[in-house]
């Protein structure tokens, strides 16, 4: 199988214009995905299952990856010539950027008919909140349904053009999103006999503040 | 039939019952009877949650043979048994059908939680979709700790039920529900909510003490 990079290279020929971009994994796995926007990302897929050098004829694995809003600090270093004549000085300026969150779908992709894979494709939402469809991969490779249905119902990811995009793991009047980093889960923590960690706390926050006992006061000393 | 009721005051004492006993004649009394036949018809609902109920399923087979204590023949409808294993995480979603079937079966009934997970919700506790308990809703009887408990520690819960039945009376406040003329078996059904179960426990069945924390 071609590489990557080569891929990348063919893809950009194929959609000119579109901001494909290689995500390189840092880790000891190295699987590095391509990240695809959300106008061609249906033609893409179309093409990726189409193309006889790939033949992704099968899609092994549909994940979401939920990514807050995130406050990046960047630190520029500058050279400022000292007036008095001595030696430049280096100053950091430090500026603060709120990166936005976003969704992301995450594909593997691999090819039975040649043996190779797995090339993972991203989809990223435009938001966490308002504007969170992307194109649902079902109708290319119909293994994709039952994950898809599963991304809606844990990230609220909604998939456009999915058969049947239904609740499939909570029942269908839960309101809440569980993967979400933000998601509050019901608070059922009043009956603790030996918590400790994360129980812990919750089994304080549960409890209100008149039930919580004082520390207990020592005897008082024994007369001799 | 060899022990009494701790609190019967029987004509004549156990030693000689059993002297009698070893004669040939048989002493008891209509509740002993009664209770000892139930004890050892106990018919468990074939019905499993998660890995536990390979635990109760091995407990079946010959290797470690319920049979011997008179629960053999796992019923496939709960009109027919008297006994609820509740066998294995019990996720939020389960859980009306859990309480429909528990209401489903008739008096007498028991119900024993089997595994972490039914007691309290196991590994699972933390979650959002994990019931911390089957005692939230259902008056368990028999608690089986383990994950999953040994098929032992199954026969050993069933032996303690038994003992149980043996030692209920049949009349009084302490009779079991199905003699006792104002108590229903039907428990609440609780409803999917927008955010967890409609109510989250069953406050008529589930009073834990109050825990006073020190800090």
């Amino acid at each position: 199988m071609e590489s990557l990079e080569q891929l990348h290279g063919r893809l950009l020929t194929r959609f000119p214009g579109a901001e494909i971009v290689v995500v390189n994994n840092p880790a000891p796995s190295a699987q590095h995905s391509l990240l695809v926007p959300r106008d061609v990302a249906r033609e893409l897929a179309f093409f990726l299952r189409d193309d006889p050098a790939l033949a992704l004829d099968y899609c092994s694995n549909v994940t979401g990856v939920d990514w807050p809003e995130k406050e990046i600090i960047e630190t520029t270093k500058s050279t400022v010539p000292d007036p008095a004549g001595g030696a430049p000085k280096v100053v950091e300026t430090k500026t603060k950027r709120i990166q936005p969150g976003y969704f992301e779908v995450v594909y593997h992709l691999f090819s039975i008919a040649l043996k190779h894979g797995p090339v993972i494709v991203r989809v990223r939402t435009g938001n966490r909140t308002d504007d969170v469809t992307v194109p649902s991969f079902t109708p290319i490779w119909r293994s994709g349904e039952f994950q898809e249905r599963e991304v809606y119902d844990l990230f609220g990811v909604t998939f456009s053009g999915h058969p049947d995009l239904r609740r499939i793991l909570m029942w269908d009047e839960f309101k809440d999103h569980p993967m979400r980093k933000d998601y509050v889960e019901p608070d059922d923590y009043e009956w603790e006999p030996t918590p400790h960690g994360v129980v812990l706390e919750k089994a304080r926050q549960h409890y209100p503040p008149a039930v919580v006992a004082p520390a207990e006061t020592p005897p008082p000393a024994a007369k001799p | 039939m060899s022990t009494l009721p701790p609190d019967s005051s029987p004509a004549i004492s156990q030693a000689e019952r059993d002297e009698l006993r070893r004669q040939g004649i048989l002493l008891t009394s209509m509740e002993e009877l009664y209770n000892w036949g139930r004890s050892h018809s106990v018919w468990p609902l074939q019905f499993g949650l998660a890995c536990c109920a390979i635990e109760m399923i091995a407990a079946s087979m010959a290797r470690f043979d319920i049979a011997r204590f008179g629960s053999e023949v796992f019923r496939p409808s709960p009109r027919q048994a008297d006994l609820l294993i509740v066998s294995g995480t019990v996720t939020k979603k389960m859980t009306p059908q859990v309480v429909r079937l528990w209401n489903q079966m008739p008096e007498p009934k028991y119900c024993i939680a089997m595994g972490a997970c039914a007691i309290s919700g196991g590994p699972f506790k933390q979650g959002y979709n994990v019931l911390k308990g089957i005692d939230r809703f259902l008056p368990v009887d028999i608690y089986i700790p383990g994950c999953p408990p040994r098929p032992e520690a199954l026969l050993h819960g069933l032996m303690q039920l038994q003992e149980k039945i043996r030692g209920q009376k049949l009349t009084g406040p302490d009779a079991p529900r199905h003699l006792q003329a104002d108590t229903t078996c039907d428990f609440p059904v609780p409803e999917f909510g927008e955010h967890d179960l409609l109510p989250p426990k069953n406050t008529e069945v589930w009073q834990p003490p109050v825990i006073v924390r020190k800090e």
